[in-house]
């Protein structure tokens, strides 16, 4: 405990020194930051604080230092967010690398994966995004159809993905591929690491209900790819695509929590007080104000669920099925009570008549609709937690 | 504050386990009920439960108590309601002992705590007056008349009411009803000349009572603390009485649960069992997120309570909320998923749902306990 207190001291000495003032104000869409090779920074603030932050390992502090993480422990880890929070500092990387792809290399990846990979995605030096899905393969992902054929030196990739976040940004992608096309489906899967510089790739990107979107589809024409890329074993990749989409899941339930991810993050009480009006310091609509509560008290409710979870320790398990789909469904949930406490407010699509936080919050409602789809449908989540948590028969 | 149990807390809570599986099995109950027992709840358990100090988990240890706290007793709770235990630890360890100790002198506490512990005295808190659970709506008086107290009204729904040594009585000394202020608490003798207890026979088969009070003439030690000061404490008390119950309830549904999670897997139909159709697995998991919910909030509120933390009220209400609303999820569904099997008296899943209903009402049901957390919070 002494120790971690001074672990403290030493985390705010190092932030008070190195996180620039700017960093401490509330981020901006414009200058979020999510580094690759093809980066650009409005602010130079931020590229200076992702520098300083990725050479401590800091953007990855729970992953071991040999790989360029910060080798911190689980309380050590925790200290560190107090004190970010506490300063109120922006991220100073967002990553799918180190949220989704960095665990799944630590725990199948060749010692020569590690040192190549691990170093550019905690420096936030190389941006990777995920293919998964196919315009085929939604919920039955393990039906993909995308092919890898075994060239010798290469895999000759052909095919497509869908919604590949921020693919036509990314530097890599982590994609699973059929590499055993006689075999049972699950068992024909393997997991490719693609440079998407390579001849023969390109995007497109996916307009949403609720407009523009970071989401675009993927094809690959003859794309060499080569073998050293291959992530565990061939033809095993299926274990490894279901481990990462449980730190998918926990990332994503976790981010919709923070009423981050989906826009504005506004608060649904507020916004009622504003809209709806206030009578005695009340929401002044009654039927209203218990809909809200009701939302609130299974937030808190849920708050605590995710704080004992952490409490007990308790690894990615099949509890981030949990985790996602109630997320997710409160997500939503709080959407759909904004733009009700909004009224006509709450409608509006460019801003011939609504301000720029109205338009943000309507949009954000459309894309939560896509909370539940993403990384797995809450169905599917239904089904891992009967199957897996409930032992009931298939 | 960290969501968890301490190893002592674990402890109390394996002994508890064990204590319901092997000496209060749901058989149990249903021997009680069946036998028509006139207090609902068993001499002879009640003795092994005081044995094991469960009596005295929240009296100080000058009392003879263990201190072991809310969560302590909370945890004890849980067990029981496991297999829906009848026993008098509510109205006795946790409201009798918190309102003698909180409200009570030197000398009331010396008096009844160790009695409580050594299992010698057993209480009911007598508060509500009306249909639904309203804590200030109190129109009872006390009024004094020379060196005695003269108390008149009525109450109902007395959690073990027909059995309690000591009734502990919520009367009003001043102000009108609603108001906070002019709350006092007195403590009577069963037998006392004008006070009428009269058993009334519920769905959960379990102990409570209406009780008259008609010129009750108590001595001026009856009064627990100061005159027309209880209020506030009350409150207090009754959140602890919350939490407690909360804990019973996330008992009595982790079980229903199980139960019927077993079912699905054991029950076949059309040539398979039951469980395998998605129709009843998402009812299922979601019922186990809920569940979750439950154990979080109940274990929040119980820790915040022995830190003595300023979320109490919120989290107390929290817990009740949130345990209310599972609790008559899960026993409705329970019924439904037995399918003919869950509606006859022979098999026990229908216990839970009785039992259920009326544990949902008691300090207040899940809408009460809205309205409250939206007025503490703000809203």
């Amino acid at each position: 405990m002494e120790h971690l207190e001074q672990f403290r001291q030493e985390v705010r000495d190092w932030l008070d020194e190195n996180c620039p003032p700017s960093m401490r104000t509330p981020l901006v869409p414009e200058e979020e930051v999510w580094g690759g090779r093809n980066a650009e920074y409005v602010n130079p603030e931020s590229k200076l604080w992702l520098e300083r932050m990725g050479e401590k390992g800091w953007t990855a502090p729970n992953l071991p230092k040999e790989y360029g993480g910060g080798g911190l422990d689980r309380d050590q880890t925790k200290v560190l967010h107090q004190e970010l929070f506490r300063i109120k500092a922006r991220p100073a990387l967002n990553s799918f690398g180190i949220w989704m792809l960095a665990p799944c290399i630590i725990e199948f990846g060749s010692e020569e994966q590690k040192r190549e990979h691990l170093p550019k995605i905690i420096k936030g030096e190389i941006r990777w995004c995920q293919g998964y899905s196919e315009p085929g393969s939604g919920s039955d992902l393990a039906s993909l159809s995308t092919k890898a054929e075994d060239m010798g030196d290469h895999y000759l990739v052909n095919g497509q993905k869908v919604w590949t976040s921020y693919a036509d940004k990314a530097d890599w992608i982590f994609a699973l591929v059929r590499t055993g096309p006689k075999e049972p489906k699950h068992n024909g899967i393997s997991f490719l690491l693609i440079d998407m510089a390579t001849e023969g790739v390109s995007t497109k990107p996916i307009t949403l209900i609720s407009g523009k979107s970071p989401f675009c589809e993927t094809f690959f024409d003859n794309v060499k790819a080569p073998k050293e890329n291959l992530v565990g074993v061939e033809n095993s990749g299926w274990t490894i695509a279901k481990k990462l989409l449980q730190h998918e899941r926990n990332f994503i339930s976790n981010f919709g929590l923070a009423g981050g991810g989906t826009g504005s993050g506004a608060d649904v009480v507020n916004i009622a007080k504003k809209y709806l009006g206030e009578a005695n310091g009340q929401i002044a609509n009654s039927a209203q104000r218990e809909n809200i509560t009701l939302h609130k008290m299974k937030e808190h409710a849920f708050g605590l669920t995710l704080q004992r979870s952490g409490d007990e320790g308790a690894k990615a398990s099949a509890a981030s099925s949990m985790f996602k789909y109630y997320g997710t469904e409160h997500n939503k949930d709080r959407y759909e009570l904004m733009i009700a406490a909004m009224g006509n407010k709450g409608l509006g699509w460019t801003n011939e008549g609504f301000s720029d936080d109205e338009q943000a919050i309507t949009k954000a409602w459309l894309r939560t609709k896509a909370n539940s789809i993403e990384g797995g449908t809450s169905e599917v989540q239904l089904n891992v937690i009967s199957r897996r948590v409930l032992d009931l028969p298939n | 504050m960290k969501l968890i149990l301490t190893e002592e807390q674990q402890f109390l809570k394996d002994t508890a386990q064990s204590f319901a599986r092997d000496k209060t099995p749901v058989t149990h109950f249903r021997e009680l009920r069946d036998n028509e027992n006139s207090q609902c709840w068993d001499e002879s358990v009640w003795k092994e439960m005081v044995e094991l100090g469960w009596s005295g988990i929240l009296v100080p240890e000058q009392f003879g108590g263990s201190e072991f706290g809310m969560a302590g007793i909370s945890v004890i709770m849980q067990e029981l309601g496991k297999t829906l235990t009848p026993s008098p630890i509510l109205s006795t360890s946790v409201l009798g002992v918190s309102a003698i100790n909180m409200l009570g002198s030197d000398e009331q506490k010396e008096n009844y705590l160790p009695k409580i512990v050594a299992g010698e005295l057993t209480t009911a808190l007598a508060i509500d007056e009306g249909n639904h659970h309203d804590p200030f709506a109190i129109d009872a008086t006390a009024v004094l008349d020379g060196d005695e107290w003269v108390l008149n009204g009525k109450k109902v729904f007395v959690v073990d009411g027909a059995s309690a040594d000591s009734i502990l009585l919520v009367a009003r000394t001043s102000g009108k009803s609603g108001e906070s202020n002019g709350i006092s608490v007195f403590v009577a003798n069963k037998d006392s000349a004008g006070l009428d207890i009269t058993k009334i026979s519920t769905a959960d088969s379990r102990n409570y009572a209406n009780i008259e009070m008609s010129d009750l003439k108590l001595d001026q030690n009856a009064l627990l603390g100061e005159q027309d000061l209880a209020g506030e404490t009350l409150e207090k008390i009754l959140d602890l009485g919350r939490i407690a119950i909360s804990a019973e309830m996330l008992g009595n549904t982790e079980e229903a649960f199980e139960v019927t999670v077993n079912y699905l897997k054991e029950r076949k139909q059309f040539g398979v069992q039951i469980g395998s159709f998605q129709a009843l697995q998402h009812r299922a998991a979601k019922m186990f997120c809920e569940i979750e919910l439950t154990k979080s909030a109940v274990i929040a509120a119980m820790h915040a309570a022995d830190e003595n933390s300023n979320e109490l009220e919120r989290l107390s209400s929290l817990a009740k909320f949130q345990a209310g609303e599972t609790l008559h999820l899960v026993s409705n569904e329970a019924i439904q998923m037995h399918g003919g099997i869950g509606v006859t008296d022979e098999y026990d899943i229908g216990f839970y749902l009785k039992r259920a209903r009326v544990v949902e009402q008691i300090f207040g049901t899940s809408e009460f306990h809205q309205a409250r957390y939206a007025d503490i919070s703000g809203f």
